[in-house]
């Protein structure tokens, strides 16, 4: 699968050396870093899964925080009543999201274009409702999580650590499959949709059918996400599925570079330290409006938008090409 | 008169009411979408800041009227600068980039709103001489201001309605809605007529924000919950169509205030109190996005959308 040349490429050298890094973090980071790696780990798997439908299949779904929540509230709800087990509540929790993406998408597959963004929003804004009127677990509030979810003593997710290195793993097998899926056949019959839908039908291929299993999978990838950050904010409420939620998804995978592997990685790291590197550098050179970091942020968007279409991914490329010719 | 029927009455106000603020919101949004093809999250930013500069120029001029002519003569520059600067580029791009790059924007307003009226919230007190109630019938007894609100938002929709189907500059709205390249190669100056519809549509989201302002709270963020209401509304009217919008906004109006008026009531009947009293606004919430849902699944381009 790997083969020795491709190191040479700066693009898998930087991947490669990142991952490294991160494994490594625990242990010499304090806690403040290891958290923060574990919630750039955890949106980066909720990137990917929407890098699936949007990179791979041109789905632009514009409310996949949604499955975080569903997730989320899975595992939330279940340790409200006492049911603690990660091996019950996980599973739950990406089923009940494949469920309700299966439900939303063929809904959603009617419709095209921006109609189908605006679906798939309407739905989000559907399960954001639905959790601000559960007054039984907090409404508006949300709902703390006493207990993080328990694996019959093997793992201790309360660990600092443990908890980074599970995420960590569970990243890896969401590559692994991603990588495999876009490989396959179904892969490419899902990437040959994206450019030339027609095309693909007129060839006899069920596309919508093919779509729709992405979307399901895609859910379900992202309720797992969602299990993993109830887990570590020890906490859900509606926020985690507000639209801008869904708004922040597509800059990662965007940013990170859309349909590409390890473009989800790239664009959350590149999030999340812009996040909080953006405040305190504002306030080294300006002191006092490290706070309004975002009146950066926003236009960095749109020059993303305007000239960066590739991503973050591109770049890489791009610094690779002049040593290959 | 019979209190229940009153009751109705008023809430049939109080939607009409809502759903022409939003028609405004949602009129603006559905030109520049249907014309542009553009996807533009950052109208509900122009909401908000004619509201802040209303209660800016209202407060400066100490004259409600003034100070809200003032606020859209500023949206309406503010419009054009936001179209000349980023807008301009966006059209020939897919609704993506669009929908990334007016989230960016959204943001900067929000930001640029926190840095300089700061974060507290802002009120504008109604005007004295709309601060009365109204006797429409006996027993009825309305807000003067909020009847001031429904003329404003009727008299705009009938001008609306005559700017886009009795004026050349309507015609060409019309026909860049079905065919852009094709009026642009009739000589018509799509440049100019873009700008022109995004600075139109700014200055209707404006004064949508700030007559709404002496009701709500002028508040960092009060155009993003809207603006997905709006496009809710779009989208069920069909893209591109004034008629959908406004007959989707009227529904989606009195469906929320219907909504919430009534089904903590029912609510009440099978659900605790308060479990009820937070249930309500939720459901009545989720009843309009159901709508949505339904009326997509019904018809994949809305109610008058001609294109997909």
């Amino acid at each position: 699968m790997l083969d020795v040349n491709a190191l040479r490429n700066p693009r898998v050298m930087i991947t490669l050396l990142l991952l490294i890094a991160a494994v490594l973090v625990p242990f010499f980071a304090g806690n403040f870093l290891v958290s923060f790696g574990s919630r750039i780990i955890i949106w980066t798997i909720a990137a990917i899964s929407l890098n699936v439908i949007l990179g791979y299949g041109g789905m632009v779904s514009f409310g996949h925080a949604a499955y975080l929540g569903i997730g989320g509230y899975a595992v939330g709800i279940m340790a409200h009543h006492g049911i603690n087990s990660g091996f019950l509540q996980w599973p739950v929790a990406m089923l009940a999201s494949a469920l309700w993406a299966l439900a939303v998408g063929a809904l959603s597959m009617r419709t095209r274009g921006v109609y189908f963004i605006m679906i798939t929003l309407a739905f989000a804004q559907l399960i954001y409702f639905v959790g601000v009127g559960l007054e039984a677990y907090g409404g508006d509030d949300g709902l703390t999580i006493y207990k993080r979810s328990e694996f019959a003593g093997i793992l201790s997710l309360k660990n600092r650590a443990t908890f980074y290195w599970t995420c960590f793993v569970l990243m890896l097998g969401v590559f692994y499959l991603c990588h495999r899926l876009v490989q396959s056949r179904f892969g490419m019959v899902l990437q040959g949709s994206k450019s030339n839908d027609l095309r693909m039908r007129a060839l006899g291929f069920p596309t919508t059918r093919y779509r729709l299993t992405a979307f399901t999978l895609a859910g379900a990838m992202c309720g797992l996400a969602g299990a993993l950050l109830a887990n570590q904010t020890d906490f859900i409420s509606p926020a985690m599925m507000h639209w801008t939620a869904s708004g922040d998804l597509i800059v990662i995978v965007v940013l990170g570079g859309m349909g590409t592997l390890f473009g989800p990685l790239y664009g959350a790291i590149a999030f999340f330290v812009l996040e909080e590197s953006l405040k305190p550098l504002i306030d080294w050179v300006r002191p006092g409006w490290g706070d309004y970091w975002r009146l950066l942020f926003g236009p960095l968007l749109v020059m993303v938008a305007l000239y960066a279409r590739g991503g973050l991914d591109s770049l890489f490329e791009r610094a690779a090409r002049p040593r290959h010719g | 008169m019979d209190p229940q029927l009153t009751l109705y009455l008023i809430q049939a106000l109080n939607g009409l009411q809502l759903g022409l603020l939003m028609f405004l919101l949602a009129a603006g949004l559905t030109l520049t979408f249907g014309i542009m093809d553009l996807v533009n999250l950052a109208h509900g930013s122009l909401y908000m800041m004619g509201a802040y500069f209303a209660a800016t120029f209202i407060s400066l001029t100490d004259s409600f009227l003034l100070g809200a002519l003032l606020a859209l003569i500023a949206s309406l520059v503010l419009g054009i600068a936001v179209e000349v600067i980023v807008m301009r580029r966006l059209y020939r791009r897919d609704h993506l980039d669009h929908v990334l790059a007016t989230f960016g924007l959204i943001l900067f307003f929000n930001e640029l709103v926190r840095a300089f009226w700061g974060p507290a919230g802002l009120t504008i007190a109604v005007p004295s001489w709309l601060a009365h109630s109204v006797q429409l019938m006996p027993g009825v007894i309305y807000s003067a201001y909020r009847l001031a609100i429904i003329a404003v938002g009727l008299l705009v929709a009938l001008f609306l309605a005559w700017l886009v189907t009795r004026t050349r500059t309507g015609m060409w709205i019309r026909a860049g809605a079905s065919n852009r390249t094709m009026i642009g190669a009739l000589g018509v100056n799509v440049q100019l007529l873009f700008t022109l519809v995004f600075g139109l549509g700014s200055v209707l989201a404006a004064l949508a924000g700030l007559m709404a302002a002496p009701i709500v709270t002028v508040q960092i963020g009060m155009g993003d919950n809207i603006l997905i209401l709006a496009f809710v509304i779009i989208v069920i009217g069909g893209i591109g169509s004034i008629k959908g919008a406004f007959i989707a906004a009227m529904t989606v109006g009195m469906i929320d205030t219907f909504g919430r008026a009534f089904l903590p009531e029912l609510l009440k009947l099978f659900l605790s109190n308060s479990a009820a009293s937070t249930a309500a606004p939720a459901l009545s919430s989720m009843m309009i996005y159901l709508l949505m849902a339904g009326i997509l699944v019904w018809r994949p381009t809305g109610l008058f959308g001609a294109r997909s």
